[in-house]
C-alpha cells in the first residue's frame, strides 16, 4: 500500500513538472506571436467586420496544420512588394508558434495521464475515493481540469487556452504537494457516507468548469478590449471572437451551475444525515452559498442589458475567487465542520 | 429572471398619483437590475457570519469575542453581527428578493400558459432577412411538399402551426423547447417552495442535546435536555415520548504513524422504545447513521469520558458514588471535571479534576497522548468548607464555584493526588477519602425533528430538475413557405444563445420540404449566433445580421 501512494506521488510530481514545461511552450507560442502585433495593427485598417472574419478563419486553420494557417494568413499581405519575404518569415513564424503550441498540448496530455494515474493510486492506496482531504481533492480537481482542458482542445479546437490553463494546472500541483501534502490514512467516521462521493464529486466537476469557465472569460475581457480599441495584436489575433468567448464561457458556466447547484444540495442531504441539519451556516456552507449567489448574478446578468459582457464577465471571475476562498481560505482560515485532518 | 425593464423604463412623470407611485416603485423592484442588486447584497451580507462568530453556532465564542473586544462587541452586538441569518437586515434583503421573484414569476406564469396554448409566432414576412435561411425549389406538388414538412417538423418534436394566404403562400411556423421556460419557472418557484419549507421547519421545529452515560438512558422529556433550540410554534409538551437505553459504545482511534489519534469508529449500541408499552428495538447509532424515531431524528455528535468516583466523608459515609461526566478539552481527550460532594460531614468536599485517557508518566505532563484509555489517570485538587444551605438555584456541574471552600494543602504546596483506576486516596486530616473505581464512556446525543424536511428536499430536487431544464432545452423555430410558382424558403432562428445544429436543421427541412431528402447534416460549424435570450417578442432579426 505504502509503496502505490509512493508510486501515486511520483505521478503527481511528474505531472507538475509537465505541466511546467508545458506552460513554457504555451508561453514560447504567445512569445512567438507577440510580433502579429505588427500585422493587426496594419489590419485594422481594414473594416472591422473583415478582421473578425480573418481571426476566426485563422483560428479554424490553425488547428488543420500548418500550411492551410499561412494561407489563411498570406491574402493579407498579397500585393506588398516585399510580399515574398514577408511570407516567407510569417511562414517560418508560424511554424514556430504552431510547433510551440501543438508540443504544449502534447505534453499537456501525457501530463493528464500521469496526474489521473496519481489520482486512481491514490484512491486505490487509501481503498477509498481519493478526496479525503485537501491533498487529495486538489490532485482530483487538476486532474478533471486537465482532460476537460484536453478534450476542448482537441474536441472543440479549443487549444489557445493552453496557457493560462497550464497555468492553473503547473500551481495548483504545487500548492497541493508543496503545502497541502498529507500521507495516505482512512477516514474520519464523519466522511464515511456514499454522500461523500456525490458530493465531492459533483463539487469537483462544477470546480473544475468554473475554472476553465474564468479563463474564458478573463480571455473575452482582453480580446473584446482590443477589439473595442480595434488593435487586437498578439496571441489574441489567433483567439475566437469576443462574442466567440463570450459565447464559450457561458456554455461552460451554463454546465457547471447546475451542477454546483446540485453539490451543494446533496451537500445539504449529508449534513442532515451527519449532523441533523442541512444547513447550519458553517463557513464552507455560507461560502458555498455566495459562490452560489454570485454565479446565479452571472446567469441573471447575462439577461440584463447593461450587464452582460463585460460586466457578466467580471461576475464569473468574482465567482471563481469566492470558489477558490471557499476552498482554500475556509479550511485554512475558518474552524469549521468542514476542517478535517489538519488540512 | 426578472422582466428587463431598460427598453420599457420611462423617465418618472414629475407628479405621480399614489397608485402610478406605488406601480413605478414595483416595476422597479421586480426589474431584473434589482434582482442582481439583491443577489449581489446577498452574497455579501452572508460574509461576515462566517468571519464574525456566531451565537447560533458557538456562543462560546462570542462571549470570548465580546470580552475580547468589548467596543467593537458592543457595536456588532448592536447591529446583530452575532446572528446575521437571522438579523432584520439580511432577513430584509432575502425577503425582498423573494418578492421580486414573485413579482416576476406570476405574469411569465401567465404569459406561459397563453403561449403554451397559441400557436407558433406567425411566420415573417420576409425569411430571407434570418441569418439562416435556405431557397430551393420543390420536386411535385405544393401540398406534398407542405405535407413533408409538417411530417418532418413534427418527426422532430416541433409543434407547427401554418396559415395561406390570398396570393396562394402557404407558410409552417414550427417551435420547440417550450420546456425551456417551464423549467425556469419550475426553478424560480420551487426556490420559494425550499423557502417556505425552511420557514416551516424553523417555525415548529427543534433541536437540543443531550448527554448520556454509557448504560444510563435519556426519556425524551424537556428536563432531559442539556440545551434545546425550538421554533416559535413549537410547544415541549409536542416532545414525543420515546425512550433510549445506551448500552454500549465502541470508540476506535488511529495507532499508526499518520494522523494518530484521529477517530476512525464511532458507534453506540442503543436500545429505543419508541412509546411507553412498546416492544424495544436495538439500534445501532453512528456518526452519518442517525436513529430514527416517528419524524424524529437522534444523531450521535461527541463523546468523552465519565470517571466514576467514590467519595466518603470524615464520618465513613459514602458522599458520592457514581460516573461524572467529564468535558474533553483537545483531541487527544484532556478532560476537565468537577466532582461536587456537598453532602459530606463534617465539612463538605469538592474537587477540580482532570482526567487523561493516556496519560505521560515520564513528563507528568497534564496533557493526555491519546484519545483512548491506555493508560488513564484522574490528577484531583480536593476543596473543604463549613456546610451550606441549600438554595435551590441550579448550578453548573461542569465548574466549581470556590467561595466558601478552601483547598487542602500539603506542607507548603497545595494537595494533588493522581489516581489509577482502582486506586483509592485519603485526604488530609481525616475528611475522607476518594477513590477512582472505573472509567465509563459519555454520549452525545442530538434530538431533532425538522418538519416538512421532506417536502424542502423535494423542492430541491424541483428546482435542480427545473434549472437543467431551463439551461439545457433549446428553444428553437423554424419557418417554412412555399410560393406559388413552387419556391420554398425555409429559415430558423434560435432563441436562447450559443447553440448548435441551426444550419443542420435548417438544411434538413428544405431537403424534406423539396423532396431532396438527404441525411441531416448536424454538428456543422456554426456562427457565432446572434443573442436573442429575454427578448420574449423576438420576431424580425437584427438588421446587423449580414
Amino acid at each position: 500500500m505504502e509503496n502505490l501512494s509512493a508510486w501515486s506521488d511520483l505521478a503527481v510530481i511528474t505531472a507538475m513538472v509537465l505541466f511546467i514545461v508545458a506552460l513554457i511552450c504555451h508561453a514560447a507560442e504567445w512569445g512567438s506571436a507577440r510580433t502579429v502585433a505588427s500585422r493587426a495593427t496594419r489590419e485594422t485598417r481594414v473594416s472591422t467586420a473583415q478582421r473578425r472574419q480573418r481571426s476566426l478563419a485563422s483560428v479554424g486553420a490553425a488547428s488543420q496544420g500548418t500550411s492551410t494557417d499561412t494561407e489563411a494568413d498570406s491574402p493579407d499581405d498579397s500585393g506588398d512588394s516585399v510580399a515574398d519575404a514577408a511570407e516567407e518569415g510569417l511562414s517560418a513564424r508560424e511554424r514556430r508558434i504552431e510547433m510551440a503550441g501543438r508540443l504544449g498540448l502534447n505534453i499537456s496530455v501525457i501530463a493528464t495521464m500521469s496526474v489521473v494515474l496519481g489520482v486512481v493510486l491514490r484512491g486505490i492506496a487509501a481503498g477509498r475515493a481519493p478526496w479525503g482531504n485537501m491533498y487529495e481533492y486538489t490532485i482530483s480537481a487538476v486532474a478533471v481540469i486537465a482532460i476537460a482542458h484536453v478534450v476542448m482542445a482537441y474536441v472543440f479546437k479549443m487549444r489557445w487556452q493552453g496557457l493560462p490553463v497550464s497555468l492553473i494546472l503547473s500551481l495548483s500541483l504545487g500548492l497541493a504537494y508543496t503545502a497541502l501534502y498529507v500521507d495516505v490514512a482512512p477516514l474520519v467516521p464523519a466522511l464515511t457516507s456514499p454522500w461523500f462521493v456525490i458530493h465531492i464529486a459533483g463539487a469537483t466537476v462544477a470546480g473544475a468548469a468554473f475554472n476553465v469557465g474564468a479563463v474564458a472569460s478573463i480571455l473575452y475581457l482582453i480580446r473584446s478590449n482590443m477589439e473595442r480599441r480595434e488593435k487586437v495584436s498578439g496571441y489574441f489575433t489567433r483567439m475566437p471572437s469576443a462574442e466567440k468567448l463570450d459565447a464559450i464561457s457561458y456554455r461552460i458556466h451554463a454546465f457547471a451551475f447546475p451542477l454546483w447547484t446540485f453539490a451543494v444540495a446533496a451537500g445539504a442531504v449529508w449534513a442532515q444525515a451527519a449532523w441533523g441539519r442541512f444547513w447550519g451556516w458553517d463557513p464552507k456552507e455560507t461560502f458555498a452559498l455566495v459562490t452560489w449567489v454570485i454565479y446565479a448574478c452571472y446567469m441573471h446578468a447575462r439577461l440584463t442589458a447593461g450587464w452582460k459582457g463585460k460586466r457578466a464577465a467580471i461576475i464569473a471571475i468574482i465567482g471563481l475567487v469566492s470558489f477558490w476562498f471557499n476552498f482554500y481560505g475556509v479550511n485554512l482560515i475558518f474552524d469549521g465542520l468542514h476542517s478535517y485532518a489538519g488540512i | 429572471m426578472a422582466r428587463d425593464l431598460t427598453k420599457r423604463r420611462e423617465a418618472p412623470a414629475p407628479a405621480l398619483g399614489p397608485k402610478q407611485t406605488l406601480r413605478y416603485w414595483w416595476n422597479q423592484l421586480t426589474s431584473m437590475r434589482t434582482a442582481l442588486v439583491l443577489l449581489f447584497l446577498l452574497a455579501i451580507a452572508a460574509i461576515p457570519g462566517s468571519i464574525v462568530p456566531q451565537s447560533s453556532i458557538n456562543p462560546i465564542k462570542v462571549d470570548q469575542f465580546i470580552a475580547n473586544n468589548p467596543e467593537l462587541g458592543a457595536f456588532y452586538e448592536k447591529v446583530g453581527m452575532f446572528h446575521v441569518y437571522t438579523s432584520p437586515w439580511f432577513s430584509a434583503i432575502y425577503l425582498l428578493l423573494f418578492i421580486s421573484l414573485i413579482g416576476c414569476i406570476i405574469p411569465r406564469v401567465v404569459v406561459y400558459t397563453k403561449a403554451l396554448r397559441a400557436e407558433p409566432v406567425p411566420t415573417p414576412k420576409r425569411l430571407t432577412r434570418l441569418k439562416n435561411h435556405r431557397t430551393a425549389q420543390v420536386e411535385g406538388s405544393n401540398d406534398e411538399a407542405l405535407t413533408r414538412a409538417r411530417t418532418w417538423l413534427r418527426r422532430h418534436r416541433y409543434r407547427v402551426g401554418g396559415s395561406s394566404n390570398a396570393a396562394g403562400d402557404n407558410t409552417l411556423s414550427a417551435e420547440r423547447g417550450y420546456l425551456r421556460e417551464a423549467g425556469n419557472l419550475v426553478f424560480h418557484i420551487s426556490l420559494i417552495l425550499v423557502l417556505i419549507g425552511v420557514a416551516t421547519g424553523s417555525l415548529y421545529g427543534y433541536r437540543g442535546g443531550a448527554i448520556v452515560v454509557v448504560g444510563q438512558g435519556f426519556a425524551n422529556v424537556a428536563t432531559q435536555y442539556d440545551d434545546m433550540t425550538s421554533g416559535a410554534r413549537f410547544e415541549t409538551s409536542d416532545l414525543p415520548p420515546f425512550q433510549i437505553q445506551v448500552n454500549d459504545f465502541d470508540a476506535q482511534f488511529e495507532i499508526g504513524p499518520v494522523q494518530t489519534g484521529a477517530a476512525r469508529v464511532f458507534r453506540a449500541d442503543v436500545t429505543v422504545v419508541d412509546e411507553p408499552g412498546a416492544d424495544p428495538r436495538h439500534e445501532l447509532l453512528e456518526v452519518n447513521h442517525p436513529v430514527k424515531i416517528g419524524s424524529t431524528q437522534v444523531h450521535l455528535l461527541g463523546h468523552g469520558y465519565a470517571p466514576v468516583v467514590t467519595v466518603r466523608d470524615g464520618d465513613g459515609n459514602v458522599a458520592w458514588s457514581g460516573p461524572v461526566v467529564f468535558l474533553p478539552q483537545d483531541g487527544n481527550f484532556t478532560s476537565l471535571g468537577v466532582i461536587k460532594a456537598f453532602d459530606a460531614k463534617p465539612e463538605r468536599l469538592a474537587f477540580q479534576a482532570t482526567f487523561l485517557p493516556t496519560a505521560n508518566i515520564e513528563q507528568m505532563g497534564m496533557f493526555s497522548q491519546f484519545p483512548a484509555p491506555i493508560r488513564p489517570v484522574l490528577a484531583v485538587n480536593a476543596f473543604h468548607g463549613p456546610p451550606r444551605d441549600e438554595t435551590g438555584l441550579p448550578e453548573n456541574v461542569y465548574s466549581l464555584n470556590t467561595d466558601g471552600l478552601t483547598q487542602f494543602t500539603d506542607g507548603d504546596d497545595l494537595w494533588r493526588k493522581a489516581l489509577e483506576p482502582g486506586e483509592s486516596v485519603d485526604l488530609p486530616d481525616g475528611q475522607g477519602s476518594i477513590s477512582f473505581d472505573r472509567v465509563e464512556r459519555w454520549v452525545q446525543l442530538q434530538i431533532s425533528s425538522t418538519p416538512g424536511l421532506e417536502a424542502t428536499g423535494l423542492a430541491i430536487a424541483l428546482a435542480v430538475t427545473g434549472l437543467c431544464f431551463s439551461l439545457f432545452i433549446r428553444p428553437r423555430r423554424l419557418f417554412v413557405r412555399v410560393r406559388d410558382d413552387g419556391t420554398v424558403e425555409v429559415a430558423g432562428l434560435d432563441r436562447a444563445d450559443a447553440r448548435l445544429g441551426l444550419d443542420g436543421e435548417v438544411d434538413a427541412l428544405t431537403a424534406a420540404t423539396t423532396g431532396h431528402e438527404t441525411e441531416d447534416r448536424s454538428g456543422s460549424p456554426d456562427e457565432p449566433d446572434e443573442s436573442t435570450e429575454g427578448d420574449p417578442e423576438y420576431g424580425e432579426p437584427h438588421p446587423t445580421d449580414n
